[in-house]
């Protein structure tokens, strides 16, 4: 990560990405997520990576020199960072069984879900039948965003006429 | 139109033609077999952009273009949307919650499998066709007039 | 001890967000920003999936023969996350290549420059 702030050439950085979200991907498989960790590979390492380099045969490949070095932005990170070492001290431990989020409502989703609704895959039984009203605005969310880059990028070549 | 047959791309264009229709078939096999197993719309989806997009950088963005026209995408992610909403109205006009599945069959796992397949589907297809949207939209872009 | 071994996973994902938020923050270049805002995403849902693991549960798939799951409600919620989240770095790149058009630059100061120059 720490090569991600210092590399000017973008391209090294947009590879690392890649990586760094590959390495997620293979994170979640061991903390048994198999759902997430399918969308976060396809997602992260395919479609944001090369959506950052068709950005990048577009624009620029490196990064500017910057003349001044101010010290604050460094500053606020590390004090927000603290801050936030010391709220995880109350917080449960890992892979705790008795941790609050695993109460109630998982519970009944877990225990009533072959019975309700019938689906083996408990994730997508979720996703699409007690939580469908979610789901819909995800979908409206992405179509939304294709529009946007369809009215921001569709129609015009570039610096030519309409 | 078609780009030229050079011995440095052929390689790429023999391995194009063979990877892309298991591509697609994963990309079915994940979204009809969301409810077994990890998958489901999402990931369907963008395994089914993926494949176009292979395709694209391989043979150029105008085959690509032919394949699948500005057009016919947005045609099929507005055709996603509806039909994700009409599954929910269907439930509401027969006197239920708007997305309740009970009442869309005669008996209620029927009626729970038919809105999840439904539902999948349409976000299946919503999802690659913005993808591949996104993609041609990016691609064009930088075509010198 | 036990405090530093139970909290391990909470201080990765603190690191990994600090990254993110310091390269939005302190680096000029649009490009760059973007990827960072991309790692504190990343970041934070490492921080929800670590959160729902139960030892010795296994994926939420209901088999025969397994009592223990891991707990589904991250995992949608994270599903969803990731998706919007990539729908949002698709616009935010489609503005770059926009404003790079524009100003001829992606660097933050100078487009700055250019905007005080009217």
């Amino acid at each position: 990560m720490l090569a991600v702030i210092r590399l000017r050439n973008l391209f090294a950085v947009v590879m690392l990405f890649g990586i760094y979200s590959f390495l997620a991907a293979a994170l979640f498989v061991t903390l048994n997520a198999v759902d997430v960790a399918f969308t976060e590979a396809a997602v992260g390492a395919g479609i944001a990576t090369f959506l950052m380099l068709s950005t990048l045969a577009l624009t620029v490949r490196r990064e500017k020199l910057r003349r001044k070095r101010s010290v604050i932005p460094l500053l606020v990170v590390t004090s927000i960072g603290a801050t936030l070492v010391y709220g995880t001290f109350d917080m449960p431990y890992f892979s705790d069984p008795s941790a609050p989020v695993h109460g109630h409502v998982a519970r009944h989703y877990i225990e009533s879900s072959t019975a309700e609704v019938g689906v083996p895959n408990l994730v997508t039984a979720v996703l699409t039948s007690y939580r469908g009203y979610d789901t819909l605005g995800e979908l409206t969310v992405i179509f939304t965003a294709g529009i946007g880059v369809l009215a921001l990028l569709g129609y015009r070549k570039r610096g030519g006429k309409p | 139109m078609r780009p030229p047959i050079q011995p440095h791309n052929l390689v790429l264009r023999i391995a194009a033609k063979m990877l892309i229709p298991p591509i697609l078939m994963f990309a079915l096999y994940v979204q009809f077999h969301g409810e077994t197993g990890p998958g489901g719309g999402f990931q369907a989806g963008v395994i089914f952009a993926s494949a176009f997009v292979l395709y694209a950088l391989v043979f150029g963005i105008g085959l690509a273009r032919a394949v699948a026209t500005g057009r016919l995408l947005r045609v099929l992610a507005s055709i996603g949307m509806l039909l994700y909403i009409t599954v929910g109205l269907a439930s509401l006009f027969s006197d239920a919650n708007f997305l309740d599945y009970d009442v869309l069959a005669q008996e209620r796992m029927e009626g729970q499998h038919l809105g999840i397949f439904l539902t999948e589907l349409s976000i299946g297809m919503t999802v690659a066709a913005v993808m591949i949207m996104i993609f041609f939209a990016f691609a064009e872009r930088g075509v010198r007039p | 001890m036990s405090v530093l071994i139970g909290h391990y996973n909470y201080w990765i994902v603190i690191f990994l967000m600090m990254a993110g938020l310091y390269v939005v923050i302190a680096q000029g270049n649009l490009v760059k920003k973007i990827v960072g805002l991309n790692i504190f995403q990343a970041s934070v849902f490492i921080l929800f999936i670590s959160m729902g693991k139960i030892e010795g549960g296994t994926a939420p798939i209901v088999k025969e023969g397994v009592s223990l799951y891991s707990n589904p409600l991250p995992h949608v919620l994270i599903l969803t996350a990731i998706v919007v989240g990539v729908a949002t770095t698709a616009l935010a790149l489609a503005l770059v290549v926009r404003i790079n058009e524009a100003y001829r630059s992606v660097e933050e100061d100078e487009i700055h420059e250019q905007d005080q120059s009217f």
